[in-house]
């Protein structure tokens, strides 16, 4: 496994991620509280958390959609809060609602994507066709999205999502409502990207993906209570599963909802 | 990148199932279909005739009555309760009663009455429907008057000649006053209502998110949405032009550069209303009911059907906030009296400041990042 | 019954938390009531009008007069010479101009060539022909005034006795009333009811309460009721401000016109059950609510354009909208002041079509369900 290599992420230049203090308040109710990591190239980072717990605003901010109240984040080299267009233009993002255009064709939702993020137009056709190949989807380029399974559909959005090679690819929930077949081929995916240097952050609910990740770090009201790999985690907290340490620290919440 | 989106909203518009043909039946409604409904032409009044008298005259006055064009005699009753009835059931809308003598009386006393009752629930037809026949009934009296008076008694003094005229429209046509603000209300929809409601079903859908993570700069995303229903709007309303040519034979009478430059204004103006609307609405019902709230309120403050000069003094200062009354007076002045791009600055400077404003708000309340 | 009161208190909650269309559902009935009862108005009030009058002899000082001082009129401006007329008229200010011939009085007494010419702009035509009747009207009058100083009255003049029935003031409200009260009705019921069970099938939670251990009749039911409540409250409103702002006096029996509504509230309710169980999304429902009920409800239903100056066709198609029944049947009851008997066609109507919506609802509902 790679976890080793990401045990402690030294190398500041590497990072793509970097977050410190990051606070956002909505009205008197603190979402994210005062949070603080970094992230580094080609790195699987398992964002984990209840429902509520800020996973989403956390990740909403670093992709340049909301506003911090204080604190500073730097993705892929620039500001969130003052380059805000520049880290859309260098970031992928697939949210938890299907987001691709049912009404268009497979390969019309891929142009137009790429051509969103600036690929030159001659690419675009090549490497739709490639794309397709890859996911043995080459029978479906003339389909309707809405009539695509919703597995088959989250995998073409997240191909979707790193088509421009982004340097990092937010994730959010995607494989939700999605079976256990697909899921695993959705993580085969996610290696792949991590492999060409997409850094992957990723939020879940399935406590087996989050085995999956390099890192982890778990949410519990707004903070982040716990931060390392799977397997230093699970010894930290003398647990047998990723599920144990996050029963264990739910437990925590005020509001608990577990 | 705006190519790319511009792509995707035509492509969207012309796989929809309904967006395509409404586009092409648009026209033709509002054009061919609409302006029979919205006709308040008063012709067809049902007439319920009690002769009291049966005379040569009471007949002849009846007889000039029905052939009138105005009126067709629905009913012809023996008395006045029993006719009153039949207005009751809505078989006749007025009531001509002739009392008894009436031909006797003329030629006696030189003077009678003739009864008019009028159904004037329909103030419109109750007023025009009296007035019409109290003109016929004149007229008959004066063809009594030339039988009985000999040439050379016929000029009385004191007497003078009245004669209307019509300018602009001399046939009076309804469809001449309708035509052009219809047209108005077609590029309304197209141009303000339907993109709205595209911007607030991608917002329902979620995709607005997708698009929000992306470099697309909000200024192009809303261009993308707008472009499209600005060329569509600008090709009917060509359609709405050559249909009313066509069919009515209704050109208008100052320049079409004039109509297309305040139409493109309007546009303008009426997108960013839709934009507001979007902007503020979170679902698809919420975003129609808001539409029919305000589009409602435009046009009926807007003298599309009635003069404003007839609404109460309140009404007439509402009836300034309504964009609609501008372009409307615009479209009719143009058509019908042939004005010219220096007699129409008030509208002018009055939808450029509607056009000011609402994009300015739509900007200030449209957010991509909170 | 426990369980359907929860249900019921759930539909509640659906329609308050959405604040938009709370506000629109009791709002709209109160600005729809005073903006068409103030925006459409027939009724002729002091519209402006010119006179160019190159004899200003005592004659014509009386017919500016005359025309001045009644209600309908005020003069506007004297002009100099016809050319002025034109800029006039396009400036769109005025609405008609009184044209006087030269040496009026000499003319009037000598040679019986006395003329008026009364130029009105035709643009909007129900306006101009209403103006130059009432100004003709005006003038005859002036005349008698005249002839009688003069030496006597006209021989053989058939003198009309005017009566306005149900309106004598011809005020347009009365005629608005009974359809602002169709068209609201029906809005929220049909409209309304349709949407939000659509919503929940798509949504999926229609399944949810499928599987419930409640009755599907009970569950439909539970929608029904508050968009029930609410037309109850609408027609509250409606006929306070008829009353009370709009000085639309209630004619005929309350009971009775009460009764009659719930009759279409009844009818309009299963129209909406009727649309939802056609449909599967929350947008076709609105658009076959709005399109094929409002649109013709607005337009086919008497309630702005009256239906005898429409094409045959169309005026058949106007035969099967409930509306227009409804309309017709409160304003006998309503305005004219009759009772059960004149409306009794109207009521079989609405009934057989309740029972035959119902029927086709119920039907299809059950086959959905197997």
């Amino acid at each position: 496994m790679k976890t080793a290599l990401w045990n402690s992420p030294t190398d500041r230049y590497m990072n793509v991620i970097t977050v410190e203090n990051l606070t956002k308040k909505f009205g008197s109710f603190t979402a994210v509280d005062n949070i603080s990591f970094e992230v580094g190239k080609g790195e699987i980072f398992g964002f984990l958390g209840a429902n509520g717990a800020g996973k989403t605003t956390a990740m909403r901010m670093l992709c340049g959609l909301l506003k911090p109240t204080s604190g500073k984040g730097i993705v892929a080299g620039y500001d969130i809060r003052s380059e805000s267009e520049n880290v859309k233009a260098s970031i992928g993002y697939m949210s938890q609602k299907f987001a691709l255009y049912e009404d268009l064709k497979v390969w019309e939702n891929i142009r137009l994507y790429a051509g969103i993020y600036g690929v030159p137009e001659k690419d675009i056709a090549p490497k739709t066709d490639e794309l397709l190949k890859e996911l043995g989807f080459e029978g479906e380029k003339e389909t309707l999205v809405k009539s695509l399974p919703l597995g088959w559909r989250q995998k073409l959005a997240f191909s979707v999502s790193i088509f421009h090679e982004p340097k990092v690819v937010f994730l959010d929930e995607p494989t939700g409502g999605v079976d256990p077949v697909t899921r695993r081929q959705f993580w085969e995916m996610i290696y792949k990207a991590s492999d060409k240097g997409i850094t992957v952050f990723v939020t879940t609910h399935y406590m087996d993906e989050a085995e999956y990740c390099n890192r982890v770090s778990i949410m519990v009201d707004g903070r982040i209570d716990a931060l390392d790999s799977p397997a230093n985690l699970k010894k930290e907290f003398n647990a047998t599963s990723m599920d144990e340490v996050f029963r264990k620290l739910a437990r925590k919440s005020k509001n608990n909802e577990l | 990148m705006l190519k790319y989106l511009l792509e995707k909203e035509f492509k969207q518009f012309f796989r929809s199932s309904s967006l395509p043909r409404m586009v092409i039946i648009m026209p033709f409604m509002a054009v061919l279909i609409f302006p029979l409904v919205a006709n308040f032409e008063i012709k067809n009044i049902n007439l319920a005739v009690v002769d009291n008298d049966k005379s040569t005259y009471s007949q002849q006055l009846i007889q000039k009555v029905s052939s009138s064009g105005y009126f067709r005699i629905s009913d012809v009753s023996d008395s006045y309760p029993q006719a009153l009835r039949s207005v009751e059931l809505n078989k006749s809308d007025i009531i001509l009663e002739i009392p008894p003598h009436f031909e006797r009386d003329m030629a006696k006393e030189k003077s009678a009455t003739v009864l008019i009752a009028a159904n004037s629930v329909s103030g419109t037809k109750g007023g025009l429907g009296s007035s019409y026949l109290a003109g016929i009934i004149g007229d008959f009296s004066n063809n009594i008057r030339s039988e009985w008076i000999t040439a050379s008694d016929r000029f009385s003094s004191g007497r003078f000649e009245i004669s209307p005229q019509f300018w602009y429209n001399p046939r009076l046509l309804y469809t001449y006053f309708m035509v052009p603000a219809l047209m108005v209300m077609v590029l309304a929809m197209l141009c303000g209502f339907l993109p709205a409601l595209n911007i607030v079903g991608e917002k329902a859908n979620g995709t607005i998110e997708q698009m929000n993570v992306t470099p697309v700069n909000k200024f192009i995303f809303i261009l993308s949405k707008l472009l499209p229903y600005w060329i569509i709007g600008f090709v009917v309303l060509t359609i709405c032009f050559i249909v009313a040519r066509i069919f009515y034979g209704l050109v208008p009478e100052g320049s079409l550069a004039t109509i297309y430059l305040f139409a493109a204004l309007f546009v303008l103006a009426f997108s960013g209303f839709g934009l507001v609307i979007s902007n503020y609405a979170n679902t698809l019902q919420q975003a129609m009911f808001m539409m029919f709230f305000f589009v409602l309120t435009f046009i009926l403050m807007s003298g599309l059907y009635t003069p404003i000069a007839n609404m109460p003094q309140w009404a007439q200062y509402l009836s300034n906030f309504s964009p609609l009354k501008y372009i409307i007076i615009v479209l009719r002045q143009v058509y019908l009296k042939g004005s010219s791009f220096s007699e129409l600055l008030l509208p002018f400077a009055v939808l450029s400041g509607f056009a000011v404003f609402f994009n300015g708000w739509a900007v200030l309340s449209y957010r991509k990042s909170s | 019954m426990r369980q359907f009161l929860v249900f019921v208190q759930k539909e509640f909650y659906h329609i308050f938390r959405d604040r938009w269309t709370t506000l629109i559902l009791l709002v709209l009935p109160i600005v729809m009531i005073i903006l068409f009862g103030f925006g459409i108005t027939t009724e002729i009030r002091n519209t402006k009008f010119a006179v160019y009058d190159p004899s200003r002899d005592i004659a014509t000082q009386g017919i500016v007069n005359k025309l001045e001082t009644s209600e309908y009129f005020s003069l506007d401006r004297y002009v100099t010479s016809p050319n002025e007329i034109e800029p006039l008229f396009r400036d769109g200010e005025i609405g008609f101009v009184v044209v006087l011939g030269e040496n009026f009085y000499e003319n009037l007494l000598h040679t019986g060539n006395a003329k008026i010419q009364l130029i009105a702009d035709g643009t909007d035509p129900n306006t101009a022909s209403t103006l130059t009747s009432y100004a003709t009207i005006l003038l005859s009058s002036y005349q008698q005034e005249l002839t009688g100083t003069a030496g006597g009255t006209i021989p053989y003049q058939i003198k009309t006795e005017v009566r306005l029935l149900y309106n004598p003031s011809l005020k347009s409200a009365y005629n608005i009333v009974p359809g602002i009260m169709g068209m609201i009705l029906m809005l929220i019921c049909a409209l309304m009811t349709s949407v939000s069970i659509a919503r929940e099938k798509e949504l999926g939670t229609m399944e949810l309460l499928l599987v419930s251990p409640m009755k599907p009749i009970l569950i439909i039911l539970s929608k029904l009721v508050p968009y029930f409540t609410i037309s109850i409250i609408n027609y509250i409103t409606i006929l306070l401000l008829s009353v009370f702002v709009l000085k639309v006096p209630i004619a005929g029996s309350l009971v009775l016109l009460s009764a009659l509504s719930l009759l279409f509230i009844f009818v309009s309710l299963s129209i909406g059950i009727l649309i939802s169980s056609l449909v599967e999304k929350q947008i076709v429902a609105l658009l076959i609510s709005g399109m094929i009920l409002m649109m013709p409800a607005v337009f086919l239903s008497g309630l702005m354009f009256p239906i005898e100056s429409m094409p045959v066709v169309l005026q058949w198609i106007s035969h099967i909208l409930p509306v227009k029944w409804f309309i017709i049947a409160v304003r006998n009851v309503m305005i004219k002041g009759l009772g059960f008997s004149s409306i009794i066609r109207e009521v079989l109507i609405l009934t057989g079509m309740a029972a035959v919506i119902i029927t086709l609802s119920l039907k299809k509902f059950k086959y959905r369900l197997e």
